[in-house]
């Protein structure tokens, strides 16, 4: 058997191989299949609506082009009939739909962005329970955080030349991230992260699609935890106009 | 042993086995691939000291570059080099040529166009990802459909070239699989090693670029590709390696195997141990516990078994030590099985949760798999290539200085690169854990980065070396018709 044709090919070739994917592979496959795996929609959140009309805000001109108007909701006059309020609430809430969707394509082409890239070579995503990593990144990684759409094949990494990227939605603002993706060193001088000029046109306000798209999925990144910050008043500039 | 006999009167001539011609085309990719993947490794390597100077082109973005380094690695140095070698070793084996020389044509181009289209895609996909239609496929079908990278080490391979290597490494099986399945009685040790690939090979490519595209996401998709990403190592890569090491060291010693019953532990035991470790990638991730314990544990095992195939090599080796010294690809092998002992050593430590807790992440990891792919398994075709290419062009070496160099250039190089990446894994994961800002972990690493080029030049030196001498030996004269159907024959400098 150990040098026979049949006992490799049979015994080691293909026994001890799907013994081990069964047992490593198939295994936690069957431990998770009842977390059911989210589409890019189900896993867009107002924070990242937020961030997503923030964007619009901000670099009206390049948004138009890359993803169009997003549709503002209606407001409901507060002398409105019943049947009246019932009609915009439905219209609103189509139009958010409509909201839902357009982000959900801007995470489908930002996740698109950080992997072709090869931005997942030098930034992970996960938190690990161990080095202090949950203090200087946030909650400790948890298996639902995976079960989507965007996470295949899941964004792990292997290599951290730069900060883990998994809590990293919210913590700085679009425009720190335009000028960053634009050139690194300039907001983080020793940086030695490459330029990415090519995902704007010619200025860090002038963001491409691609370079809006990946705003985008970097400030997701984490936006679905209770620990997700604050740090800056993003609805202050719509307001003040 | 049969294989090992001398041949009979009615064994085939080498010219009805081999096709020498081929397997130099395969050397001349092989090489090729080889220079552009260390050109991309010295791209990143100037990105990371900050010294870039194509900085800000898109085409020459470090990132993607970067993973072309893997990829030309991979699948068109070692695969393209690999290739090549059995088509020389399994024929002369087995006494039997491959299916059809045809098909060996065919999958000779069918490969190189494999590995210049996984090439383009991974440098050109990303400028067009935001295709319409491929964001509707994506869309549709809730599927990461990406006209560049996919984002599985050494899975980037783009979506649509995927089932064309599948189909690809199964016409390679078919057509070696025929001669060793011709062989009549018990087969030398190589050939469990070739057969055992031949099979594990598509296997694990189809289970890393479909499972966790396609069909699981999340956790689970972590651990199979924590499989795939290992299985590429050490079930596609090692048993190539390990397979023509037994194959080309006793007839360079010209003496047997020192225990054929090591042989067999060794085989048995990496067949057994190698897939059950991929978890050991992703320790500390959400994967269950149990199964982190369960890859910690095969992992050190199989260094156990290791030890055992290079205690079986230095008992071979043991009484023609000066052989090391005066024949080259003994040299090469024998540096590269010394480097195998230290990676593997390396490992049963590193895949502890006590040395992860620190090193993950790191360029620690880094520095382990320079040593294991350009160490071990580079410099062992760099032997094979030293010992077939006079063979092969039936000619001798232009200049053994040039050999001497590129063999110091690449083995002290790539032990510098080495240490120097181990240390500042160590440095990286005490910046980390120590909770300072994260640039104090980056400018710390300046210095062995800067280091980390400069050996990462002495490799690529030794590579022009070993460049500038086929070339001189291409345009040589035949100077030494070899009778190439004796397997004793003369080496440079034995």
């Amino acid at each position: 058997m150990f040098e026979s044709k049949t006992g490799i090919l049979f015994i080691a070739g293909i026994g001890f191989f799907v013994f081990a994917f069964v047992s490593n592979g198939a295994l936690p496959m069957m431990m998770y299949k009842d977390l059911p795996e989210k589409t890019a929609e189900q896993v867009v959140n107002p924070r990242l609506v937020r961030q997503f009309r923030n964007l619009q805000d901000r670099y009206p001109e390049a948004f138009l082009k890359a993803f169009g108007e997003l549709p503002e909701p209606k407001e409901i006059p507060a002398d409105a009939t019943a049947d009246v309020r019932a009609a915009l609430i439905a219209d609103n809430a189509k139009l958010e739909e409509q909201v839902v969707l357009t982000s959900a394509e801007a995470l489908r082409l930002g996740r698109q962005v950080y992997v072709g890239e090869g931005c997942w070579h030098c930034h992970s995503q996960f938190v690990r329970p161990v080095s202090n990593e949950s203090l200087r990144f946030g909650p400790v990684a948890k298996t639902e955080e995976y079960q989507n759409e965007l996470q295949r094949p899941v964004m792990f990494g292997t290599r951290r030349v730069g900060p883990d990227l998994s809590r990293e939605g919210g913590r700085r603002s679009n425009d720190w991230h335009a000028v960053h993706f634009f050139k690194p060193s300039l907001v983080s001088t020793d940086s030695p992260m490459p330029d990415y000029p090519w995902l704007f046109e010619g200025a860090p306000d002038q963001p491409n699609r691609r370079g809006l798209a990946l705003i985008a999925y970097v400030q997701w990144l984490g936006s679905w935890l209770d620990s997700y910050p604050y740090y800056e008043e993003i609805d202050h500039l719509r307001s003040s106009e | 042993m049969t294989a090992l006999a001398a041949p009979t009167e009615s064994a085939p001539r080498h010219e009805e086995l081999v096709d020498d011609r081929l397997i130099m085309w395969y050397y001349y990719m092989a090489l090729s691939f080889l220079t552009i993947s260390m050109l991309a490794g010295i791209l990143m390597a100037f990105q990371l000291i900050k010294a870039n100077p194509l900085s800000g082109i898109e085409l020459f973005s470090p990132g993607r570059w970067r993973m072309l380094h893997t990829n030309a690695i991979a699948y068109g140095f070692l695969a393209n080099a690999f290739l090549g070698t059995i088509h020389w070793a399994i024929p002369r084996l087995t006494f039997h040529p491959v299916a059809s020389r045809k098909l060996s044509y065919f999958i000779f181009f069918a490969w190189q166009f494999v590995v210049l289209s996984t090439a383009a895609g991974i440098i050109l996909g990303p400028t067009f990802q935001d295709q319409p239609w491929v964001m509707y496929l994506a869309k549709t079908y809730h599927l990461p459909m990406g006209l560049g990278a996919q984002g599985l080490e050494w899975g980037e391979t783009p979506f649509w070239i995927d089932p064309l290597s599948l189909v690809g490494l199964l016409l390679v099986a078919y057509n070696f699989m025929m001669p060793i399945a011709r062989t009549k009685g018990p087969m030398y040790v190589s050939l469990w090693y070739f057969m055992a690939m031949f099979v594990w090979t598509p296997l694990t490519v189809a289970m890393g670029n479909l499972l966790p595209e396609y069909t699981v996401a999340g956790t689970s998709a972590g651990a199979i590709g924590g499989l795939f990403i290992h299985d590429l190592v050490g079930l596609f890569v090692t048993p190539l390696g390990w397979g023509l090491m037994y194959y080309f060291v006793p007839i360079m010693l010209k003496k047997p195997i020192w225990s054929h019953g090591l042989s067999l532990v060794g085989f048995w035991g990496l067949a057994f141990f190698y897939p059950l470790q991929g978890i050991h990638h992703f320790l500390y991730t959400p994967i269950p516990m149990f199964l982190q314990y369960g890859a910690v544990i095969s992992t050190i095992a199989v260094e156990l078994v290791v030890a055992t195939v290079v205690i079986n090599f230095f008992g071979t080796l043991w009484g023609r030590g000066r052989a090391f010294i005066d024949n080259l690809p003994i040299r090469y092998f024998y540096t590269g099985m010394v480097f195998y002992f230290i990676t593997c050593f390396q490992c049963a430590l590193q895949v502890t949760l006590t040395f992860q807790k620190l090193i993950h992440f790191t360029d620690w990891v880094v520095g382990h798999a320079h040593l294991v792919m350009f160490g071990v398994f580079t410099l062992w075709l760099f032997g094979i290539m030293t010992y077939l290419i006079p063979l092969l062009l039936k000619r001798e070496w232009y200049s053994r200085t040039l050999i001497e160099w590129h063999y110091w250039l690449s083995a002290v190089g790539l032990f510098i690169m080495f240490l120097d990446l181990t240390l500042a894994g160590v440095f990286q994961g005490y910046y980390w854990a120590s909770m300072q800002p994260w640039e104090v972990s980056t400018n710390g690493s300046q210095p062995f980065w800067i280091v980390r080029a400069f050996a990462g030049f002495m490799m690529f030196g030794g590579l022009l070396c070993f460049l500038y001498n086929l070339t001189m030996t291409v345009r040589g004269e035949v100077t030494q018709p070899t009778s190439s159907d004796s397997t004793s024959v003369v080496v440079l400098g034995s």
